[in-house]
């Protein structure tokens, strides 16, 4: 048995594959929950009525989803050049405090909520965009490896953003109340920097954040950045052949400045979304935006979504379903750790499965390659 | 290790080495045909001939890298058959790559012992100190002075090279084959390096010594033997060569400077390149180009011979603004330029990079892209910030036509070209761009007969609309078919420019092999 490259990636494989992988893991998932006393076909139902179909269930899979479209759409701004961003997670964090500091100070100014809202929008991308200058700045002009430097950021922003909520003198810490007294929390925002939903209406209503349709927007903008511009052009030729596209007259450098800002400026976006939309203050409680690793959970959407904007923010929804309904079916008949099982092995699946998109296994003693395609034309 | 027959079986007894009718095809190409290669104990033996000539792959067979389609190998008569290059090492078969297998973090000693699963190296228990004084033992014996202790990445290439050697004596190799050991070397330590190469062949070991530097085969060899073209052109004596003889051996087609395909004389115009003591760094940081200065005129093709690695690559990409020269200036159309690719790219530079799939097309994007890879930045392949995919389409659809690309369509990946359409993809690109130079790298290299007269037909027609050509080629054929005057690199520096007319192969193969070393005079 070997593993070959294959010389042609048919169309149909990469339907197929993904769907095929998908299988895979309910089959897998399957033999899990029969393994721990659970009949699977019930307990798949239940998953998907506690993501989808439920009461309120589309608007908590929103919730979930939003954040992960932001990252997701992060990690497939950078890596679709090939340039391996791993920091969404920290230019999330560091977009959360910046369009958090807009909010408090605008939103204390009495500004209108548009204006508040703009604001928060810019601070956040700002925020991000800079914490993801550094690794950019250090790739462009160093040759430091961005894998490295973004993921260690990660840390400095989470132990940055609890510092800001725990240091006495902090802008963003709350100091007058009994909960304050108790224990360290942000302050919260004025309410002309809490974000609207918009409602739709079926299902008696499901919220729509505004952070969702952001993402959805930011999502269509990214696709015609990469397709249908010269710097999305520039972008793929780097990706792909960095010689070559030295020799095209690309600027290596800006190109790689430019990249990285603008994937931190995505995730800053979901940063300042997190304040505005749904936490409406910095916090460093267990739950606290520290400890939900969305950036990591992002570079996964963007793989699965194979970087493709769109399909991203649709594999945001999905992940996002999947986790909403761990939260709500957690219980003594369904531990929560079960849906972060089978969360793992659809991923482990899905990404086993790229495998044969690119490589085909042959059981051929000697295996021929294929010959190049030499006349079809 | 596989031993079929007993010993004296055939082979003659004084030869350590004896390979016999080797024959090794890769898909397209067969780099060994019938290949006879002898060498005996105790000798200094020299491989020697162009790129492409076969001794590497001769050399990957006699260390099991590649099992060979046909043919015997015996080993001090006993006739050996290696499936894996761990048995090569078993039969006492050594080799000192031209990149070396070094693991730079470890230490000389770790290094030197890694892979021995015969001595030390076995033990789970490392016994460093017991190996650091033996590798400190041979290196006083065969004067390969380097410290056991010190860590590779510390170490000169010199330095590295002896750790390489090394390794072979701590293995005891009763083969040692080394390829193209003098490239990183200095002149003075070259000479030490033939000096241990000699004491270790009068020991009674076998040395092969791969190279196409002329006078180094002269200086340590005992015999030579001279490969073209995958088969075995003759083993001499080196008592009885002289660098011309060899490199007639080497070259051969003494008959190609009247043949073939002559191009009718044009009258050159002004100068559209002009290098005047152009410097220029190699990737390792050493200086690759020696202060060349050339010039070549509209309608002229001018050719660069000299054998790969000479500097000829950073040269091009020095004019093509991939590089930047560290002292000289380069002039195109009267233009100075430096290091920048889309100034040489306004000034009226097309490059046919020498590789194709790395350079000269990004090979996992479409055919449509890379046809506008250099000419997107304006309409109509896009208008202002925004890109004309319409536009890029038809215009891809007109060149694969206009250049019979051979394509399953625009939108296909260049990757999945064969070599010839890939080449016509970079040609129809660069030629569409309306150049005054064309600077081609080995334009030719790995294409088959016919794709090969298409690249001509088009350098010719080029130069017939006036466009300056700077050929680079190792293939002398096409050189004195195609080039009006032909300039000679080596190490760096051009060593000769002849007019066609007055251009004879010999001399060209001695300039190319750096047969007026001044070290041999």
């Amino acid at each position: 048995m070997r593993i070959e490259r294959r010389l042609r990636e048919p169309r149909w494989l990469l339907v197929a594959v993904p769907a095929g992988s998908l299988v895979f893991a309910f089959f897998a998932s399957g033999l899990v929950l029969l393994a721990t006393g659970h009949d699977p076909l019930p307990a798949y139902r239940q998953i998907f009525e506690a993501a989808f179909v439920n009461t309120g269930a589309i608007g908590q899979t929103l919730i979930a989803a939003t954040p992960l479209a932001f990252t997701g759409l992060a990690a497939a701004a950078a890596f679709r050049m090939r340039l391996f961003n791993i920091g969404g997670e920290g230019q999330l964090l560091i977009g959360a405090i910046t369009a958090g500091a807009a909010g408090l100070y605008f939103g204390g100014l009495g500004w209108p909520k548009a204006l508040v809202i703009a604001a928060m929008v810019v601070a956040g991308c700002a925020g991000g965009a800079a914490w993801a200058s550094i690794p950019g700045i250090l790739r462009a002009f160093f040759k430091t490896n961005e894998i490295i430097t973004s993921l260690m950021l990660n840390y400095v922003a989470a132990y940055l953003l609890t510092y800001l909520v725990f240091n006495t003198n902090s802008y963003w810490r709350e100091t007058k109340g009994f909960n304050a007294s108790v224990f360290p929390t942000g302050k919260d925002l004025p309410d002309n920097a809490i974000w609207p939903a918009a409602t739709i209406h079926t299902q008696g209503g499901i919220p729509l954040p505004l952070g969702a349709a952001l993402a959805v927007l930011a999502a269509a903008l990214l696709w015609l950045l990469y397709t249908r511009t010269r710097f999305g052009f520039e972008a793929q030729v780097l990706g792909d052949s960095p010689r070559a596209a030295r020799y095209a007259g690309v600027r290596t450098r800006r190109k790689i400045l430019a990249v990285m800002a603008i994937s931190g400026a995505l995730a800053g976006l979901g940063g300042a979304s997190q304040d505005g939309d749904f936490r409406h203050t910095l916090d460093a409680d267990p739950n606290g935006l520290q400890k939900q690793y969305y950036g990591y959970t992002g570079i996964v959407v963007a793989a699965l979504g194979r970087y493709n904007p769109f399909a991203v923010v649709l594999v945001a929804v999905l992940i996002g379903g999947l986790q909403n309904a761990g939260n709500t079916l957690q219980g003594v008949d369904f531990p929560s750790g079960l849906v972060g099982v089978m969360q793992g092995i659809i991923l482990f699946s899905a990404l086993g499965g790229e495998l044969l998109v690119r490589y085909r296994i042959t059981f051929r003693r000697t295996a021929r390659a294929e010959t190049a395609v030499e006349a079809t034309a | 290790m596989d031993e079929r027959r007993g010993a004296g079986d055939g082979a003659p007894p004084s030869s350590a080495v004896s390979m016999r009718g080797i024959t090794k095809r890769f898909p397209g190409v067969i780099a060994n045909e019938g290949v006879h290669f002898e060498a005996a104990a105790g000798e200094v033996h020299a491989l020697l001939g162009e790129n492409g000539a076969g001794k590497s792959t001769l050399s990957n067979i006699l260390t099991g890298l590649y099992r060979p389609d046909e043919g015997e190998i015996f080993l001090h008569g006993e006739q050996v058959d290696f499936h894996v290059p761990r048995d090569a090492l078993d039969a006492g078969v050594c080799m000192v790559h031209q990149h070396f297998r070094l693991v730079e973090p470890f230490t000389v000693a770790e290094n030197v012992m890694l892979g021995d699963h015969r001595g030390e190296g076995r033990a789970f228990r490392l016994r460093r100190r017991t190996i650091e004084r033996r590798v400190g033992e041979l290196s006083k014996r065969y004067g390969l002075h380097v410290d056991p202790r010190a860590r590779i990445w510390q170490l000169s290439l010199g330095e590295q090279q002896r750790v390489e050697i090394l390794k072979a004596l701590y293995r005891e190799a009763r083969i040692l084959i080394l390829d193209e050991p003098t490239a990183v070397l200095t002149p003075q330590e070259a000479d030490v390096l033939f000096e241990t190469l000699r004491e270790m062949a009068d020991e009674g070991r076998t040395v092969i010594f791969i190279s196409h530097k002329l006078h180094e085969v002269k200086a340590v060899a005992d015999r030579v033997t001279v490969l073209r073209g995958g088969r075995t052109i003759a083993t001499v004596s080196t008592e009885d060569a002289t660098p011309r003889s060899l490199a007639s051996l080497m070259v051969g087609r003494e008959l190609a400077a009247e043949g073939s395909v002559t191009r009718a004389q044009s009258e050159p115009g002004e100068a559209v390149l002009e290098l005047a003591g152009v410097w220029a760094q190699g990737d390792r940081g050493d200086a690759a180009v020696r202060g060349v200065t050339l010039e070549v005129c509209a309608g002229e093709i001018v050719a660069i011979a000299g054998v790969a690695g000479n500097g000829q690559r950073e040269l091009a990409e020095t004019i093509a603004g991939i590089r930047h020269q560290t002292q000289g200036a380069v002039r195109v159309g009267g233009r100075k330029l430096r290091g920048d690719p889309r100034a040489a790219q306004a000034a009226g530079v097309a490059y046919v990079p020498e590789d194709r799939l790395g350079t000269g097309v990004a090979p996992g994007l479409s055919i449509a892209t890379n046809l506008v890879l250099r000419s997107y930045r304006e309409p109509p392949a896009s208008n202002g910030p925004l890109l004309r995919l319409g536009a890029i389409r038809e215009r891809a659809v007109d060149l694969i036509r206009r250049y019979a690309i051979a394509a399953p369509g625009p939108a296909a990946p260049a990757r999945l070209l064969s070599g010839g359409n890939l080449q016509k993809v970079v040609l129809a690109r660069e030629f569409s761009g309306k150049p005054k130079l064309v600077v081609a790298a080995s334009p030719t290299r790995g294409l088959d007969v016919g794709a090969i007269e298409t690249v001509h037909a088009y350098l010719r027609d080029a130069a017939a609309e006036g466009v300056g050509v700077l050929l680079i080629s190792e293939d002398l054929d096409e050189i004195l078919g195609l080039a009006d005057r032909i300039a000679v690199m080596y190490e760096g520096a051009v060593v000769g420019v002849t007019a066609r007319a007055d251009a004879s192969v010999e001399e060209i193969g001695l300039q190319m092999a750096g047969g007026h070393d001044p070290r041999e005079d």
